[in-house]
């Protein structure tokens, strides 16, 4: 690539080879650009907002947005961060997220991101929603009430483990997570904990079950340096190691939660 | 040191919907409450049994709001203290009381009082002594106005200090990382 | 035993055939299927699932996401009230009580006998003739209190909607001031003639030299669209005609797909010619459902007169037919991007752009997606020149635009004007007085206050999809833009954060000042909110979907003052009325049993 392939990122110069996103070449550079929905693993999706920021003046999704040469891009900036506050508070209200009694507190990355943007109260009148916890699954539990819609289980299902096991249903503000079986239940899926998708989820609606809490307080993901410097939080197993689980007993028999 | 007397800030607590937890994490601050008592007097509060709180400077709201009398303490702070703070995870989004949200109070005061294993001729109590339960659980910001919010279940003792030295010292309070947490 | 499945073989194999099982029609195919139980069997998804090989999870996506698509039983007639703000002013809430109230019926659910099923919907595109209701997806128009009643009547004794009066389905074109399209007299294959004997390029630029610009609201160039698509490589091109008609207060499509579908369709061919299209689709919102009879006929007619199909007039080379496609309510389905997933069968989320339609569109291939009226106008430009078109109206805006009249006036219906017409001309010939606002454009457009009607509509000035809904000084603004931002929030499709949540936040927030617990602090987070969903959202639904709000406030203050009643923060609910359940389970009812809405008022 030529030389001229660069922009810049708060004043600092960031190099980027064609069909990269600004996301991209930025995490490429070492530089944090808050975001939930984006994982280098996947096609850049553009929908949580987080990693918006101004490129020539003009706000966009930094995740979906391809630099120019010489695009001045602005991210760490206070109106961009009181921006990116107001969303996160607008994903805290919209699920129930009781932080304390999740399994994924503090490897969570809409905490962790929420922690970055000094995020100190939801701000907005809490929506209280009612949803559905699945304990179908005798080895993965499904707590609906801490989606975010980000669709990454949906996207690592489809586009990696070529299954479908979740997508997206209803619309608007009634949009939520569905598994792909009659009764509605992961445990009626060919759902796996090899799956890519049982991985790739950033706050805990996929969550292992039996290995919730193990790491203590002070020595999680997020406890020991915060998201910003921490390399490509996505994709790790924050909840223990990666269970393997072909020496796991099959389940002919499963009972909902 | 013979600086002089500076007017004591005055500061008035309470619980709510909690459970003392983050009362509990404040008294952690420790050895320096003696250095925060040069500084501040207590009003209304768990830790001076004082029953009303009179006009202060700060007043610090544990928990959320699950009746009518957490109602009435809220609003007695609020229009009492020039600062209000929100304390914990309860005060700030409901906490763990507001998890019976998902389910109407009339299915809730019925499984209590009626519905249950051994309860025969269960009656719910209607003293007027007791606070009527909300419908739901809200967090205070709903109801009043809050100044600042420290999160956490409980917040850290270090938390609490921190941003009452900042207070006191009349700077804008801030958590850095470790500091800010809401588990 | 027939089993299940074979149940649902019975009815939905003909379907399957009907569209080759191309996955790409799960949405038509959802929408025949359902007409079998009034919603979509459990157990008809897993026929579709193996028959389509799609994944359960995929067909129960697709069809959440459509109003009009159900999973769960509905009533055997689903009785869906019109709610624009038009609607309202005529009235429908009193009429939908009334109904539920003789029929016992809550809004929103299902009357205990299955009988029917009552809900209010997005603009169903008659405000020229409201109150408007839809029963089972079929159009009824002028509700009165005396038509509820023969309605409710109907309903009660079970008569089949093919045996109603036919006056209540009697949909009226109510033109009132034709132009140059609206008084064409176009006769069908005259502007394939004219294009077939001038020759695509120079149709193309023709079409360039007219300045025509996109009818749908955002006014690009046509002929450019047109050019970039015909030069875009791609095994196939498209024509996608956007009868998505959604936008409330709008309803121009409406006409000119009753009375002027030919002219339309005529259009696409022109289209299709030039970029080399083979096929085209008409996507027919489903409030006009009703029309796809006539529309059906319309397209065979022309096929009979070697207007469409192979060999088109005889050219060997020239083969192009068009296939309509249904929607199922959702309004996001208008953003063209949204529009073509939705042709593609899936949940109508707007795609990130670029790459644009016209290079990337319909199953990625080039494709033009423009208005039904930009079809129509682009007949008279292959008939007339495209010099004779630029004349009319202005340098930047030229030809005619319909407008859709509707609100407080004498004369309600289609006017088509010269680009350039005052708000002031239009209030005057449709018989407006005391005009207090004209919203123009829709939701998404602009709120004009009476010290700007001598503003014009062009897109230099006012760009306009059409919408013209006028409101008279009885009406209260704020009330207007309330019902604006409920839609907004109803036809979110959800995929981005801001717009998802936001806009519940401020219909939230709208709502508490409406029930008089608003303060200062209320007024600042709306604006607050404004900010956030104009600067972050995905697409224009979210970036409009506080115009509203931010035109009625900057023209209106005086109606958002006198509700912010508090001076200080109160609660968004009644703090009372969240004690009544303990009250009533308790049979407490002394004054501790009760709280003041706000410590002010004590």
């Amino acid at each position: 690539m030529s030389q001229s392939n660069t922009f810049t990122l708060d004043g600092k110069t960031i190099p980027y080879n064609e069909g990269q996103t600004i996301i991209q070449a930025a995490m490429a550079a070492g530089v944090y650009i808050p975001h939930l929905c984006f994982n280098p693993e996947f096609k850049p999706h553009g929908s949580c907002k987080l990693c918006t920021v101004k490129a020539n003046g003009r706000q966009t999704a930094s995740c979906t947005q391809h630099p120019a040469p010489g695009m001045v891009v602005e991210s760490d900036t206070i109106e961009i961060n009181d921006e990116r506050r107001a969303l996160l508070q607008m994903l805290f209200v919209e699920g129930n997220h009781f932080c304390p009694s999740c399994e994924k507190s503090g490897n969570c990355q809409l905490q962790a991101t929420a922690y970055e943007m000094k995020m100190m109260s939801p701000h907005f009148d809490q929506f209280f929603p009612d949803r559905m916890l699945d304990a179908s699954h005798p080895e993965y539990l499904l707590d609906f009430n801490r989606c975010i819609l980000c669709s990454l289980c949906v996207r690592a299902s489809r586009d990696v483990d070529g299954k479908n096991v979740f997508a997206l249903s209803g619309r608007g503000i009634k949009s939520h997570l569905i598994v792909n079986a009659k009764s509605g239940r992961l445990a009626d899926t060919d759902f796996s904990g090899d799956d890519k998708a049982a991985h790739v989820c950033p706050v805990g609606v996929i969550l292992k079950k039996r290995v919730g809490f193990t790491i203590p307080i002070g020595q999680r993901s997020f406890d020991e340096q915060p998201i910003s410097a921490t390399p490509h939080p996505q994709g790790a197993c924050p909840v223990g190691p990666r269970s393997n689980t072909a020496t796991l007993p099959p389940h002919p028999t499963v009972k909902g939660g | 040191m013979n600086t002089p007397v500076k007017a004591k800030l005055k500061v008035a607590t309470t619980s709510l919907a909690g459970c003392f937890g983050c009362h509990m994490s404040f008294l952690d601050i420790d050895e320096r409450l003696l250095d925060l008592l040069q500084l501040v007097e207590f009003d209304r509060s768990p830790l001076t049994d004082i029953k009303h709180c009179g006009p202060c400077d700060i007043g610090i709201i544990e928990g959320g709001l699950c009746n009518a009398e957490n109602v009435h303490v809220l609003r007695e702070f609020r229009a009492n203290c020039k600062i209000l703070i929100a304390l914990g995870a309860c005060a700030i989004n409901g906490g763990l009381p507001a998890q019976r949200n998902h389910l109407p109070l009339t299915t809730i005061l019925e499984e209590v009082y009626h519905a249950q294993h051994g309860l025969v001729d269960g009656f719910i109590p209607n003293d007027p002594e007791l606070p009527l339960p909300l419908d739901k659980v809200h967090p205070i910001h709903e109801v009043v106005k809050i100044d600042y919010f420290i999160p956490g279940c409980p917040p850290s003792s270090d938390a609490i200090w921190k941003v009452l030295t900042d207070l006191l010292a009349g700077k804008e309070p801030e958590l850095g990382h470790g500091l800010i947490h809401y588990d | 035993m027939v089993s299940p499945i074979d149940t649902h073989a019975a009815y939905l194999n003909p379907i399957l055939s009907v569209h080759r099982h191309n996955a790409n029609d799960l949405l038509q195919i959802l929408i025949k299927a359902q007409e079998h139980y009034g919603y979509i069997h459990s157990d008809a998804i897993d026929h579709l699932s193996s028959q389509l090989q799609l994944p359960r999870s995929k067909i129960e996506g697709v069809a959440g996401f459509y109003s009009f698509i159900y999973l769960q039983p509905q009533g055997c007639y689903r009785v869906l009230f019109s709610d624009n703000i038009t609607d309202r002013m005529l009235g429908n809430m009193d009429l939908m009580e009334s109904l539920c109230s003789q029929l016992w019926v809550e809004p929103g659910k299902i009357s205990e006998d299955g009988l029917l099923s009552v809900n209010t919907t997005s603009c169903t595109g008659l405000c020229d003739q409201g109150p408007a209701m839809q029963v089972n997806n079929i159009a009824i128009n002028r509700l009165s209190q005396s038509r509820v009643n023969a309605i409710c009547e109907l309903i009660r004794e079970r008569v089949p909607l093919s045996a109603w009066p036919v006056e209540f389905f009697a949909i009226e074109d109510n033109i009132r001031r034709p132009d140059v399209l609206l008084d064409s007299q176009f006769k069908s294959g005259s502007a394939l003639h004219a294009l077939l004997q001038h020759g695509t390029v120079e149709t193309l630029q023709q079409i360039k030299t007219s300045k025509l610009r996109g009818r749908g609201g955002a006014g690009f160039s046509t002929g450019m669209k047109w050019e970039f698509c015909r030069e875009a490589e791609g095994e196939q091109h498209y024509v996608v005609c956007n009868a998505d008609e959604g936008e409330p207060g709008t309803f121009k499509d409406r006409v000119l797909l009753n009375g002027y579908a030919d002219m339309v369709f005529e259009g696409m061919t022109l289209c299709a010619r030039i970029i080399g299209a083979k096929k085209g689709f008409l996507y027919l919102r489903g409030e006009y459902r009703y029309l796809l009879e006539h529309l059906q006929a319309v397209l065979q007619h022309r096929r009979h007169q070697n207007l469409l199909g192979n060999n088109i007039l005889g050219n060997s080379d020239f083969n192009f037919d068009i296939v309509i496609h249904l929607g199922a309510g959702a309004y996001i389905c208008g953003e063209e991007s949204a529009l073509i997933e939705s042709l593609e069968g899936k949940r109508g989320t707007p795609r990130n752009r670029p790459p644009f339609p016209v290079t990337h569109g319909y199953l990625n291939q080039p494709t033009v997606v423009n208005n039904v009226e930009t079809f129509a106008a682009s007949c008279l430009i292959s008939l007339h020149g495209g010099e004779w078109y630029a004349a009319i109206g202005t340098d930047t805006s030229s030809g005619t635009k319909i407008l859709s009249v509707s609100g407080d006036c004498e004369r309600p219906g289609l006017y088509e004007y010269p680009f350039g017409v005052t708000v002031a001309q239009v209030l005057t010939d449709c018989g407006a007085v005391n005009t207090q606002a004209v919203q123009i454009s829709g939701p998404s457009g602009v709120c004009i206050a009476p010290d700007e009607f001598n503003r014009c509509i062009a897109f230099e000035d006012i760009p306009t999809a059409g919408a013209f809904m006028v409101f008279d000084q009885s009406r209260d603004m704020f009330e207007v833009a309330r019902n604006f931002v409920h839609f907004f929030k109803h036809e979110s499709c959800g995929f981005c954060t801001p717009c998802r949540v936001g806009t519940s936040l401020l219909s939230n927030m709208m709502d508490k000042l409406s029930a008089g617990h608003g303060s200062p602090y209320d007024f600042a987070e709306i604006e607050k909110l404004n900010v956030l969903l104009q600067s972050t959202s995905h697409c224009g639904l979210g970036h409009s979907a506080c115009n509203p709000v931010l035109n009625t406030i900057a023209k209106f203050r005086p109606a958002y003052d006198k509700r912010l009643a508090h001076k200080d923060f109160v609660p968004a609910f009644d703090l009372d009325v969240a004690l009544s359940q303990a009250r009533q389970m308790t049979g407490r009812d002394d004054t501790g049993a009760h709280l003041e809405r706000s410590h002010e008022s004590k």
